[in-house]
């Protein structure tokens, strides 16, 4: 880190960051010494900061309009699409953000484990990344249970079930979960009191995980170390400042185009029917971005089993740090780590898919081996794989392959092909 | 960059195929252009006014629409009645108001602020005039079914004769595009069953169309000016995008690096 000693010009400035250095941190934070070689898959960072931002805002307006009740709730959001001034539009920049929220987060993740990001000395921003997720999850099941839908009410209903898996006391936990004896209003107002809550806690949560980062500095593509700071990076503003803007603006229009013309393809029809204790949908389905874990979840015959998988395929995630071996980082230099990675992307999507599908037959066969895959992947394939792998020769800094006219050129052009 | 949208591409084929496949309905639906699709859809206005008279003379005898007001039927995007006509629509509707200060409910006639008025008091009513059915309340309905438009405009058309070897309970009738084909509704449309104000010929397919659009309406009251506002806000962004891909590349030219 470039930390040059930064004094403001004005005495009045001067006089204010002696007291509060918030001048310094502008500065640090627009100097930031940032790799030049990040590609596009790390315009994710500031993505998902705009997502996180794009909700709340959306969020505290639509907050002013709902009313969490079992008996106005669905009527509520049905006000707030027909008579509120713009509400459909708030809405659904609501509902879709969530979908964009997740689409963008899965691919930072897959961008960490692709470059080896959570490797050291970045395992504390790995784990914080591990719990934004973790309450990203519990944020938008409970946004989806708002709106008091079919799906809203069965949703709710599984998942707190989950927790009756416990032994000896799950019954317990559940009623005092549900604030009685099944899903009803004093579920709805505290999930949306938490809904309300959770989103602050993972504001704080991203202010750490910046922090985190700003200490060792950005991985980058070739996942080596900063030789020289004044060749090997740009400073953040402008360089990274445009180039996330750009990238912000390509993802806004795929946003867009959801908001305003497929409000509702991401959604399920049963939610726009009002919730019924009496009727149970014919297949209760979470949203896309968690059926991975659902299928997980299924896989396994026996619940508390199937609970304890589900959760350690999150919670292994953390633990990736210390099961990958590999002293390399970036999967460029690791020909068998890049295949397996691919396998592991495919597995999730198999996951993904099968979660969707009724849990029998072949979909419930091809769930077990997709399950066990993963696990695998992590647990053995991974810590072997650091030991057992020959690995690419790396450059010497990331200048080398970024110029391209050194000696280690024909490396250089083949490390080209996988980027 | 160009590695990047590589991938990006083949990642969006691999993802959506098998989500494709997902929505992909088992039935195949009856189809019909529906002008309010694609980037500039909008109602078509004489359908939404025809699609209300067949609701009104046939529907709302035991389907409600508590979602929706008089003052709606002259808003900009819906069917736009003149204020002159929803007045005399509303007010062709008994509605129940009170209590009044002997604290006594009146009736009194419909007033553009006024919700529709429902068929029935209550579910327990609709359930016990309807053999344990309930007739599901429209407001939202095409949003609340897998198929959409193309279902409820195939549903109202799907009515036949049960295929021998099923035999249906009385009350129960057949229709192909149901979930598992059997419904509590019978068949309910019929060649010149309504009149159409207008002189549109009122075809079985003809109503099953206006009706479908006035629901699709009353789903998305919004949808016109959604439409509209898309197509704004995404040529906006894309301007943007060009300019501001233009500045980057502007500025990442001090540095020896591709971006």
């Amino acid at each position: 880190m470039s930390d040059h000693e930064y004094t403001p010009k004005s005495k009045f400035g001067k006089w204010f960051n002696d007291r509060l250095p918030l001048l310094s941190l502008a500065s640090h934070l627009t100097d930031y010494p940032t790799p030049k070689n990040l590609n596009y898959w790390w315009t994710f960072g500031g993505i998902l900061t705009f997502c996180l931002i794009t909700q709340i805002v959306t969020g505290l307006v639509l907050a002013m309009h709902y009313i969490a009740h079992a008996d106005m709730a669905f009527d509520s959001v049905e006000h707030i699409m027909r008579d509120v001034n713009y509400g459909w539009l708030i809405r659904y920049i609501h509902a879709n953000g969530a979908s964009m929220f997740f689409l963008a987060v899965y691919i930072h993740i897959f961008r960490s484990l692709f470059y080896g990001s959570y490797k050291s000395p970045r395992e504390v921003i790995w784990i914080i990344g591990i719990i934004i997720y973790l309450l990203m999850m519990a944020a938008a099941f409970m946004g989806y249970v708002l709106p008091w839908g079919q799906m809203s009410f069965w949703g709710a209903t599984v998942i707190t079930n989950l927790f009756s898996a416990i032994p000896l006391v799950g019954e317990g936990i559940v009623t005092w979960l549900w604030g009685g004896y099944s899903v009803d209003n004093p579920t709805l107002t505290r999930f949306f009191t938490l809904h309300y809550l959770i989103p602050f806690l993972i504001l704080g949560l991203v202010v750490l995980h910046i922090w985190a980062l700003h200490v060792p500095g950005n991985n980058n593509p070739v996942g080596i170390d900063i030789q020289k700071p004044s060749k090997d990076t740009v400073p953040f503003h402008p360089y990274i400042v445009i180039k996330d803007g750009f990238a912000l603006l390509m993802f806004s229009i795929v946003f867009a185009f959801f908001v305003f013309y497929t409000p509702n393809i991401l959604g399920h029809a049963d939610n726009y029917i009002e919730a019924d204790p009496l009727v149970t949908p014919a297949h209760i389905v979470p949203e896309w971005y968690l059926l991975p874990f659902y299928a997980i979840l299924r896989s396994v015959p026996d619940k508390l089993l199937g609970v304890v998988a589900m959760l350690s395929a999150i919670f292994i995630l953390a633990a990736l740090p210390w099961l990958d071996t590999s002293k390399i980082r970036s999967a460029v230099f690791r020909p068998l780590y890049r295949q397996f990675y691919w396998i592991l992307v495919a597995d999730v999507l198999i996951l993904g898919y099968v979660g969707a599908m009724p849990a029998e037959g072949l979909y419930l066969l091809i769930a077990r081996v997709a399950t066990a895959y993963y696990f695998l992947h992590f647990l053995v394939i991974l810590p072997v794989l650091g030991f057992k792998e020959k690995t690419l020769p790396i450059p010497l800094s990331i200048t080398e392959p970024v110029l391209g006219g050194s000696s280690n050129f024909a490396l250089a052009k083949n490390k080209k092909k996988f980027e | 960059m160009k590695n990047f949208l590589r991938t990006l591409l083949l990642l969006i084929i691999f993802i959506g195929f098998p989500f494709k496949s997902y929505t992909a309905e088992k039935v195949e639906y009856l189809k019909t252009d529906w002008t309010f699709k694609g980037l500039f859809g909008k109602f078509d206005r004489g359908s939404l006014q025809r699609g209300y008279q067949v609701y009104t003379e046939v529907c709302s005898s035991c389907h409600s629409m508590k979602y929706l007001s008089y003052r709606n039927l002259a808003e900009k995007g819906g069917p736009e009645f003149t204020e002159a006509q929803a007045k005399a629509i509303a007010a062709s509707f008994e509605v129940t108001d009170g209590p009044n200060a002997d604290g006594e409910m009146f009736t009194r006639p419909g007033k553009l602020s006024d919700k529709f008025v429902k068929p029935y008091e209550n579910v327990k009513a609709a359930q016990a005039a309807n053999g344990g059915a309930y007739p599901p309340d429209m407001s939202v309905l095409v949003k609340a079914r897998g198929g959409g438009v193309d279902y409820i405009y195939s549903l109202l058309q799907g009515y036949e004769d049960p295929p021998s070897g099923i035999t249906l309970d009385d009350g129960v009738y057949y229709n192909k595009y149901m979930y598992g084909n059997k419904i509590k509704m019978p068949n309910q449309l019929s060649d010149g069953l309504v009149e159409y104000a207008d002189g549109t010929e009122a075809s079985i397919e003809q109503m099953s169309k206006d009706v479908t659009t006035f629901l699709m309406w009353s789903a998305e009251p919004h949808l016109e000016s959604r439409h509209k506002m898309g197509f704004k806000a995404i040529t906006y962004l894309i301007i943007l995008t060009i300019l501001v891909y233009f500045s980057m590349k502007r500025i990442w030219s001090r540095v020896e690096t591709e971006v």
